[in-house]
């Protein structure tokens, strides 16, 4: 290669890089009052990375918003709290046990129900109460295939609602940021990454993740297919065996539907070789939400969910 | 690192096609073949005869299953060790055209699908545009479904020639084809035996071996919008961010900011890489430059380099538009223009060609662009637009039109060309002065009037509007047909698109120079009071008057800074001085004086009747010169 050509030539990662990079710029540039979605998982903690990247040596120029359903893994709590007062975020906790006790959603009693899906009324009211007209998500386009087909800047009608047909088209690397009061964008900079495009970075830029990524043993049981560990809101049924298992999460969520793989992958590099020759998804691995029917991830998007 | 994590390189396709050609299956086979395909989402389309329905992977959205028909763009993913791949799945079906255009927008590769029993079709052709409209590196063409022809080479060859010869009308294309059979995976992946007359590439060889050509790293061809601009604090410089889209960036480099012209060096520089140290497309960098400029998004970073080209500070642009929208776009239309980073609001000047997707012909000065028309337009924007040729820079040379009522992205366009906009100047050949069957004797004769501009410039609060209204009251007391044209009214109505961007105020201004020449020309006295403070300005509209042989009095009302901040009777000084008004003239925005004025005065204690008593007598004197 000549000189030119090698000064040239940007690798698969550090383009995805600069274009998250430009996309988290053109919402700031455009919008009035963006905040990004953080669950203290892989993909919110790349965005973080970038949108810290894409704004040094000055501080990020918005909050960062978790979405708090309650039944979380301890371990992502104590990494959400120590590495935003670390990085000097701003934290806004919005809670869906509050929710429920204020009367805006109700919880269904029935065993195995998640508050996945309850996430959606505390997300638009949290969006609403701070007046956010922008928010950044760490939705990967090979996650679902209603993902797939979600534009970077994915326009939200007042209601929170997204309308697949009309989405607005996005050639090139131009977007359009342009909406009224009331409405909003959800924005989504790591379109185009892979899962495994994520730990790459997550290597390459030696990120730190909550421990729960890694494998360790822990108590958990099957169920529907699903490994859920053993805690006070994931009790097993009596013909559901508790094991000791040595795993780890592809996810985090919350953790009554979110399912644990068996591993041995104690660091990042075991865990990309551990993916690399997986053969189920990620989403249908662990993620038992996703399961109740064909467009579930569609009608939870039509409604507001991210 | 492990392998696995490997650099490579990424490369960016979409698929096209009719309808029924196969894209989707013939996705799904990739995916599946390549390893990429995880066994749920495999199993989530295999019914209970263990079929799979590979076509069923991409259509995500619960109406796209229910018809069978792909609507909106899905991205898919697959890689091999050397390269990884994004894919745009792009409907095929003719209403969604629109997608395809977007997702074949930013892609090295197209696939064009073909039914080998069908050939070539009429969406096809238009995709084939479309992709070639796009200035989209390589074409293969995919002969799909060659299994229901039996494998038969002949038939193959004619579809091939059915394309060769579809090629050859987008000005001679490289174009490969392949023969495939999605369905039974046939020089998908895996070479097929039922095919051993083919000995060209599979469609993953093909994928993996297509020349990647990365954008300019040419120094001295840098591009680089500026995107936003990090505030300045006591322990930090003011800093830049933005995107390449061609050139490099170093510490050192001296760059021109455009288009005010500023000159600068770069002093720290970030790549986002701790390992590259110099900037290049399609990187995202912030920067800090040696001089505190105002520098602010929209603006474009170019090289300072002796041997650099600035793109030109275009008013004009001629284009070719895919139209998006349900409501036709037509002559005369409004929309606001985003390009790179910078939106401006343009008009269409004209619509010059519609094509003909059938024959791929363009008709000559269609009435109107509907939904999925593609046509070549003329642009005229509000104020200044840095824009490359699409063929030189596809970044650079791209925008979108957006409906300033429903905020929809309504248009997407290549740049073709770019003028300056010169007033007199022979520059457009699509429209023609329409003569009116009196000359301007006859008409000054009939009325007894004679039309002429006096043109007063100066600071805000100078007293050009005090001179002025006295001037037009004089002037038709006198029985003389005069008008005042106030700098502030007409932001009321013909401008009031306008902002005060030097753009915007150079907009403002020939515009108000064309309209003199209109009242002069029908034998009114056109006073015109303007701040103007930029000479280039003035003389913009100076020529466009003595260009049509018509007076033209420039009046310098000179009264110094200190008195008109003193008399300030709109507060705007005083707004200035408190930090809530950016770029008032005298304060912090240049004024430049008339250099030659016909006359100058300073109306600090002068009588109004003394100054309208020497307008008048200049104005004789430049008649008595005629």
């Amino acid at each position: 290669m000549t000189t030119t050509a090698l000064l040239a030539a940007v690798d698969e990662l550090r383009a995805l890089e600069a274009e998250a990079v430009h996309i988290i710029r053109e919402v700031v540039a455009e919008l009035e009052r963006p905040v990004l979605l953080f669950s203290a998982g892989k993909d919110s903690i790349v965005l973080l990375r970038l949108a810290e990247k894409a704004f040094r040596p000055t501080p990020v120029p918005f909050p960062v918003l978790h979405v708090d359903t309650g039944h979380n893994f301890p371990e992502v709590i104590e990494f959400r709290d120590r590495r935003l007062a670390e990085d000097g975020h701003r934290l806004i906790v919005a809670s869906v046990q509050e929710s429920i006790d204020k009367g805006r959603v109700t919880e269904s009693g029935s065993p195995g129900a998640s508050r996945n899906r309850l996430q959606i009324r505390t997300l638009l009211d949290a969006l609403e109460e701070y007046r956010f007209d922008a928010a950044f998500g760490g939705a990967r386009r090979d996650e679902e295939r209603a993902r797939a087909k979600e534009r970077v800047l994915s326009f939200r009608d007042e209601f929170g609602q997204w309308d697949p047909r009309a989405q607005r088209p996005e050639p090139w690397s131009l977007y359009n940021g342009r909406i009224r009061r009331g409405e909003q964008v959800r924005v989504f900079p790591l379109s185009n990454w892979t899962e495994l495009d994520i730990w790459r970075y997550i290597e390459l830029e030696n990120l730190e993740l909550p421990s729960i990524y890694f494998a360790h043993e822990r108590q958990v049981f099957e169920r529907d297919g699903i490994l859920l560990g053993l805690s006070e809101y994931t009790l097993p049924t009596e013909d559901e065996l508790v094991q000791r298992l040595r795993v780890r999460y592809r996810t985090v969520g919350d953790l009554t539907i979110t399912g644990a793989v068996r591993s041995d992958a104690g660091d990042v590099a075991g865990v990309i070789e551990e993916i690399a020759a997986a053969t189920v998804s990620e989403r249908g691995e662990t993620r038992a939400d996703d399961r109740t029917s064909v467009a579930a991830m569609e009608d939870r998007k039509r409604e507001g969910y991210f | 690192m492990t392998t696995i994590g490997r650099p490579r390189q990424l490369l960016r396709l979409a698929t096209a096609g009719s309808v029924d050609d196969g894209k989707s299956t013939l996705i799904g086979r990739l995916l599946h073949d390549t390893g990429s395909l995880p066994t749920d989402h495999l199993e989530a389309v295999t019914d209970a005869d263990g079929e799979a329905d590979l076509a069923a992977l991409s259509d995500g959205l619960r109406a796209e299953r229910e018809q069978g028909i792909t609507i909106d763009v899905a991205y898919r993913f697959f890689s091999t060790p050397t390269r990884s791949f994004v894919l745009a799945d792009t409907p095929g079906h003719e209403r969604y055209t629109r997608n395809m255009f977007t997702g074949a927008s930013n892609t090295h590769v197209a696939v064009l699908l073909v039914d080998a029993r069908a050939g070539v079709l009429r969406q096809t052709r238009r995709h084939a545009r479309i992709a070639d409209l796009l200035g989209v590196p390589h074409l293969v063409a995919v002969v799909n479904k060659i299994d229901l022809v039996d494998f038969d080479e002949t038939r193959f060859k004619e579809v091939e020639a059915e394309l060769g010869l579809l090629a050859q009308r987008l000005g001679g294309r490289d174009l490969t084809v392949i023969p495939v059979s999605a369905t039974r995976g046939d020089n998908v992946v895996a070479r097929s035996d039922s095919t051993p007359w083919y000995d060209g590439p599979t469609i993953l060889e093909y994928l993996e071996g297509v020349e990647l050509a990365a954008p300019s790293a040419v120094a001295s061809e840098l591009r680089l919008p500026i995107q936003w601009v990090a505030r300045p604090t006591d322990h930090q410089r003011r800093r830049y961010t933005g995107r390449l889209s061609a050139g490099t960036l170093s510490v050192g480099d001296e760059v021109l900011v455009l288009p005010a012209g500023s000159r600068s060096a770069v002093t720290a520089l970030d790549t986002l890489d701790p390992n590259r140290a110099v900037a290049v497309a399609p990187l995202s960098v912030s920067f800090e430059l040696a001089d505190d400029l105002d520098v602010a998004r929209g603006d474009l970073v170019v090289s300072a380099a002796a041997d650099a080209t600035a793109p030109v500070a275009a008013r004009e642009i001629d284009a070719t538009v895919c139209w998006l929208s349900e409501t036709p776009l037509r002559a005369g239309d409004r929309v606001a223009l985003k390009h790179t980073s910078r939106m401006v609001r343009a008009t269409v000047q004209a619509l010059h060609t519609r094509l003909d997707p059938e024959t791929l012909e363009e008709h000559d000065s269609p009435g109107e662009l509907a939904l999925n028309d593609i046509g070549r337009i003329t642009l005229r924007t509000s104020t200044v637009v840095l824009a490359d040729p699409y063929a030189t820079n596809r970044d650079a040379g791209a925008f979108i039109l957006i409906d300033e009522q429903s905020n929809d992205t309504v248009g997407a366009g290549t740049v073709s060309d770019t003028r300056e906009v010169v007033p007199g100047a022979q520059t457009r050949n699509d429209i023609k002065w329409h003569p009116s069957s009196l000359d301007r004797e006859r008409r000054w004769t009939a009325t007894g009037q004679r039309g002429a501009t006096i043109w007063l410039t100066g600071l805000p609060a100078s007293g050009k509007s005090t001179v002025a209204v006295a001037l037009e009251r004089t002037l038709v007391d006198a029985g003389r047909a005069a008008y005042l044209l106030d700098g502030d009214n007409v932001r009321h109505g013909i401008s009031d698109d306008l902002g005060f961007t030097p753009g915007d105020r150079a907009e403002n201004i020939r515009r108000v120079g064309h309209l003199t020449r209109l009242f002069a020309d029908a034998g009114v006295v056109a006073i015109a009071s303007m701040v103007s403070p930029l000479r280039s300005d003035r003389a913009i509209a100076r020529a466009l008057n003595e260009a049509a042989d018509l007076p033209f009095l420039e009046i310098h009302v000179s009264t110094p800074v200190e008195e008109c901040e003193r008399r300030d009777p709109k507060g705007l000084y005083a707004r200035a001085r408190a930090g809530e008004l950016r770029g008032l003239t005298g304060i912090d925005a240049p004024y430049e004086a008339p250099e030659n004025p016909d006359l100058a005065f300073d109306t600090t204690g002068a009588d109004l009747d003394d100054l309208v008593a020497r307008v008048l007598a200049e104005l004789a004197r430049h008649e008595a010169r005629r």
